[in-house]
């Protein structure tokens, strides 16, 4: 290994997981390349891929003009015509440019094709509130993704999750887009040292808990490990943590059996409330496992507010810890 | 523009003291744009903007202490602390925004000039944006329904050569760019945009060609920023070197020379109008300190009209 690789896991951050799983996967299969604004010479908005391009050369690590609907659809294009392109969209707001590329193409070519059209692309952005960008920066609108078929949405939350859900995200015949959550880059945590490409499918229990179940995903999950701490030191109440990992296709059987476990579901999601995952998820927990409930399903939500600049206001906006605990403590009421 | 200047220099301080968060975009090098172009428009002509408009938003006259107040995060900014560097907004000097995605503000531009085409309204609307912009479809399905329905707008690019960290001959297929926007049937031409004088008389002949029924108008400004696109960007794209070339350019500078020459600017002129600008920009940043910030309690307020009841 090389670079960023040859360093201890354990003392990877996020950004340089991403960075390391973007290495290996170009330099495996040249069939890959990574495209996008700035990802070249600047080295992404981010800082994720820093130096790719003097590895991999502009030719697969290829700077495109300001065209998010442009160059997403020439990722399908290449994808159908036998590459594997990782296409970085700055921000999941400006994704919206591509929004009709995305569901109209990539997710719809294979069914509208009779099965002919499969599109293998991967689409990474990052989502998110918390420093202050004002809305046009912060909005979380996995859900919008995640309504869609034809397409695999994940969010990873942890430092293993961004070194290892890339690969089978390229050995996917179908479009995954993947979500960053901008606050994760800088953070290194106790995943670090977990090996090998993840299931994609499938969601995680983070935490181990028996009166509730903290469901939730991305930039969120810190909150509710932390939030679940609490709740054992100050309330005693043994909170489990599930981290959902992919929002579509979502792992049922994994957030059915937590909740069958602890008779009690609180969802926290960064995203709004209205027509939001967390409504998705609540509906499948009523659907699945209404009578294991011992209490009403709980939602913790970003407000339903275009995001505000002025810092105490952005973070009433977001879900925070005591919001989390308060849920819960209702839940367990 | 030496009130701009200033500005923006309190702003790299106010950043750097973490007073002022988020995505700061500076305009010092562009000066010229923002003077000449704001200077050049009536009261009553509407302006649309980028994230990249402190400059735009005191040239329109935004008061200091309210784009201070805003950044500030402070109900009394101009946009109630609510959007910040990038989102400025006065109304009542028809300045609407302060928009974050590029390319965003020109189709909305173009609805503005159509309301007042439809309402027999003389007035210009002008839209600035940057050489980036030209990249987007939302460029060229303006530039075609401007030219189309014939539509009081000002295309004002602001060309400074980088979107971003990417350099212009790597992001445009014709770097031309009013020869590009002359293929969609709008009158075009290039503008040194470092000569205020050129870039003023430029607007104005553009502006009096719209109000007289010659159609939309689209103007290049060539220009150039000293500083790094935001202050997250370490500047690695571009060569010092160049950077130094262009401040020998620097628009005060190009004045000022100029001003000595014809009108005998002396140096102790132009130290006093810096004393002014400072003093009054360090009234402008105190109160703007003491402005309230929003309650909590109002997060949920605008989103819908109050009118149209509550959310
Ligand atoms: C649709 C969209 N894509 C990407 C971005 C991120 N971004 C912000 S500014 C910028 C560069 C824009 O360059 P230009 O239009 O030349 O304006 P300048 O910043 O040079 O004034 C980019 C890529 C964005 N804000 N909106």
């Amino acid at each position: 290994m090389t670079g960023v690789g040859a360093r201890q896991a354990g003392s990877m951050s996020y950004r340089e997981a991403m960075r390391e799983a973007m290495r290996e996967a170009l330099a495996a299969d040249d069939r890959v390349f990574l495209m996008g604004e700035d990802v070249g010479r600047y080295g992404g908005a981010f800082g994720v891929s820093l130096g790719l391009v003097e590895e991999f050369g502009p030719e697969r690590v290829r700077d495109t003009p300001l065209s998010e609907s442009g160059f997403v659809g020439a990722g399908i294009g290449a994808a159908i015509a036998g590459l594997r392109p990782i296409v970085e969209v700055m921000t999941v707001n400006f994704s919206l440019l591509a929004l009709d590329q995305i569901l109209n193409n990539a997710a719809t070519l294979l069914h509208m094709s009779g099965g002919q059209v499969a599109v293998p692309l991967v689409i990474r952005m990052t989502t998110g509130a918390g420093r202050q960008l004002a809305a046009q920066h912060s909005h979380s609108l996995e859900a919008f993704y995640a309504h869609i078929p034809g397409i695999r949405v994940l969010a990873p939350a942890t430092v293993a999750d961004a070194r290892w859900m890339l690969a089978p995200a390229l050995a996917d015949p179908d479009p995954v887009i993947v979500f960053e959550h901008g606050s994760l880059y800088n953070g290194t945590d106790s995943t670090a040292d977990e090996p090998g490409p993840v299931d994609l499918g499938s969601a995680v229990v983070r935490r181990p808990g028996a009166d509730l179940s903290l469901i939730t995903y991305g930039g969120s999950l810190g909150k509710a490990l932390t939030a679940a701490e609490q709740l054992a030191a100050q309330d005693e109440v043994d909170a489990e943590v599930v981290d959902l990992r992919s929002l579509r296709p979502l792992d049922d059987a994994t957030v059915i059996g937590s909740v069958r476990r602890t008779h009690r579901a609180v969802i926290v999601d960064e995203g709004w409330r209205t027509g939001g995952l967390s409504a998705e998820v609540a509906a499948r927990i009523t659907e699945q496992a209404f009578y294991d409930l011992d209490a009403p399903v709980e939602r913790v939500c970003g407000a339903e507010v275009p995001v505000p600049y002025a810092a105490q206001l952005e973070q009433a906006a977001l879900p925070q810890v005591p919001d989390i605990v308060a849920a819960a403590l209702r839940a367990v009421g | 523009m030496v009130r701009i200047r200033q500005f923006e220099e309190r702003c790299v301080e106010l950043y750097s003291g973490g007073e002022v968060r988020g995505f700061v975009h500076l305009c010092i090098g562009e000066e010229a744009v923002s003077a000449g172009v704001l200077g050049a428009l009536g009261p009553e002509d509407a302006v649309v903007t980028t994230y990249r408009e402190h400059g735009h938003a005191l040239a329109r006259g935004i008061p200091a202490e309210s784009v201070f107040a805003e950044m500030l995060g402070r109900v009394t900014g101009c946009s109630r602390g609510r959007g910040g560097s990038m989102h400025l907004f006065d109304v009542s000097r028809r300045f609407y925004g302060g928009h974050g995605i590029v390319a965003g503000g020109l189709p909305v531009a173009a609805g503005l000039a159509l309301a007042d085409r439809m309402r027999g309204q003389e007035h210009v609307t002008c839209c600035l944006f940057g050489d980036g912009a030209l990249a987007e479809g939302e460029f060229h399905e303006t530039a075609n329904l401007a030219a189309l329905w014939d539509l009081p707008l000002l295309l004002a690019c602001e060309n400074n050569l980088y979107a971003m960290g990417t350099a212009l001959n790597r992001e445009h297929a014709q770097t031309d760019l009013a020869a590009r926007a002359a293929s969609y049937g709008l009158v075009a031409w290039g503008v040194d945009g470092m000569d205020v004088l050129a870039v003023e008389r430029a607007v104005a002949r553009a502006a009096r060609a719209i109000r007289d029924g010659a159609g939309p108008v689209f103007l290049e400004l060539r220009t150039y920023r000293f500083r790094a696109h935001s202050m997250y960007d370490p500047d690695r794209y571009r060569d010092k070197a160049e950077v130094e070339r262009w401040k020998e350019r620097d628009p005060i500078q190009v004045l000022s020379t100029r001003m000595r020459a014809e009108d005998g600017l002396d140096d102790k002129a132009i130290a006093e109008v810096e004393k002014e600008v400072s003093e009054e920009l360090d009234t402008a940043l105190d109160h703007a300190r003491q402005g309230g910030t929003e309650p909590v309690e109002d997060l949920l307020r605008f989103v819908y009209s109050p009118a149209e009841g509550s959310s």
